[in-house]
């Protein structure tokens, strides 16, 4: 039983190792989420002294390790992005510092889905001799993502987003820049392996995998890594990036409707954010789901500092989300809702 | 076929899971079992091959650069 749930454990790691150009599956960490994996990554490998270059659409995944590291002696810079949430790569280059370890960047916004320049902040970050930590919650699955090519060193993944698996899935890839046995672990543990030793293993992944894992979810996550597969993610993103693309059209056609974010389906995600002016997003979020059945969030998605770059701090806005099955019956569904409460405010 | 085996010592699980995977493509056979007591006292498995393989596996195993602790006879 246990061999089984370990081989299916190993099968994701393989699959996942494969999906983002890691050269080493056993590399692959799986944690409680992305979330963990992106507090192993700056808790791990910051110490004091240390200088980070991060953004200013973060998620408070990176933002809150971050300020807990401040009061540790370790110091970040925000890189200011423009109120569609782009990022400029020359201003992060000029945010570098000597004592700069890290660049830290989402890949892609949770809130608007503006997409950042990952590979070209990447290129920057390798030839200035840094570590690159992407967070690709909302990327991973929803674009192709190559840790070689795109010079990333750690990149954070969770299942549940656009690989279509389990909530509390997800973890950290550690590419081969990085020295892993010189990494902190956030908890330790039995690993099932060294277990004459009360000292934690320095090898990966039991390195930071200690305890029993959540075999059921990853089990889950193979069988949606399998499916995104068969579908093929540039396959599924072409689909998505019609339908994107005809719901930022159907919303910007209507009076009173703000879109936050590039507007155009080839620099963003499937992830729409907006307002209907004079309407709070809650009133907005609550309307949708109990008068037409379509599902949002609203509010501030955990990600203050995007919702400061996008001008919609503190009142935040509301998100569609668009996936590989929904239609395109949906999105005109969705603007022609949206339509209804517009007229509700005139 | 032969009732002579050895056995692949390794870190981790994974890394067993990787050499059986590995080995199991090239058509040679294994098996996950538990470390014998007398080569170690870790708790988890290691993979056992048939001893006339050892030097098919050996090096199949660092051609792709898996690291194991050593190949025991047992």
């Amino acid at each position: 039983m246990s061999i089984e749930a370990a081989r299916i454990v190993y099968a994701v790691r393989e699959v996942i190792a494969a999906s983002f150009g890691a050269p080493d599956p056993l590399q692959v960490i799986f944690g409680l989420n992305i979330t963990d994996g992106l507090n192993l990554a700056l808790h791990g490998l910051l110490k004091p002294g240390d200088h980070v270059v991060t953004s200013s659409m973060e998620h408070n995944a990176i933002m809150r390790p971050l300020n807990d590291l401040q009061q540790q002696g370790i110091a970040y810079t925000r890189v200011a992005c423009q109120a569609d949430g782009t990022l400029d790569p020359a201003l992060v280059e000029q945010a570098i510092q000597p004592n700069t370890k890290l660049i830290a960047l989402n890949h892609a916004s949770n809130v608007c889905g503006t997409l950042l320049p990952v590979r070209e902040v990447g290129r920057i970050a390798r030839q200035k001799g840094l570590l690159f930590l992407v967070d690709t919650a909302q990327s991973a699955g929803a674009v192709p993502i190559n840790m070689d090519t795109d010079y990333i060193d750690l990149l954070a993944f969770t299942g549940h987003k656009s690989l279509y698996g389990p909530m509390g899935t997800g973890g950290l890839v550690i590419g081969g820049r990085v020295d892993s046995s010189t990494l902190s672990t956030l908890r330790q543990g039995g690993t099932g392996s060294r277990s004459e030793r009360e000292m934690q293993p320095d090898f990966c992944p039991d390195r930071f995998e200690s305890g029993t894992p959540n075999a059921v979810g990853l089990a889950g996550l193979l069988a949606a890594l399998e499916w995104l597969q068969e579908q093929g993610v540039a396959q599924i993103q072409a689909h998505k990036e019609v339908l994107t693309q005809a719901l930022l059209e159907g919303l910007g056609n209507l009076a009173g409707v703000i879109i936050y974010g590039p507007r155009d389906a080839s620099l963003q995600t499937a992830t729409v954010g907006f307002n209907i002016q004079g309407l709070e997003p809650s009133t907005v979020g609550l309307r949708l789901d109990e008068e037409y059945n379509i599902l949002c969030r609203v509010g501030l998605h955990c990600a203050p500092a995007a919702h400061h770059t996008l001008g919609t701090f503190p009142d935040g806005c509301v998100r569609f989300g668009l996936s590989a099955f929904n239609t395109m019956d949906d999105v005109q569904q969705a603007v022609a809702a949206v339509r209804e409460l517009t007229k509700d405010v005139r | 076929m032969t009732n002579e085996y050895a056995v692949i010592l390794v870190d981790s699980t994974s890394h067993a899971l990787r050499i059986e995977k590995l080995l199991g493509n090239q058509g040679l056979t294994c098996k996950l079992i538990p470390v014998p007591r007398h080569l170690s006292s870790d708790c988890g498995v290691c993979v056992r091959i048939q001893k006339q393989d050892v030097i098919t596996a050996q090096a199949l195993v660092n051609e792709h650069k898996i690291v194991f602790q050593s190949i025991e006879v047992i």
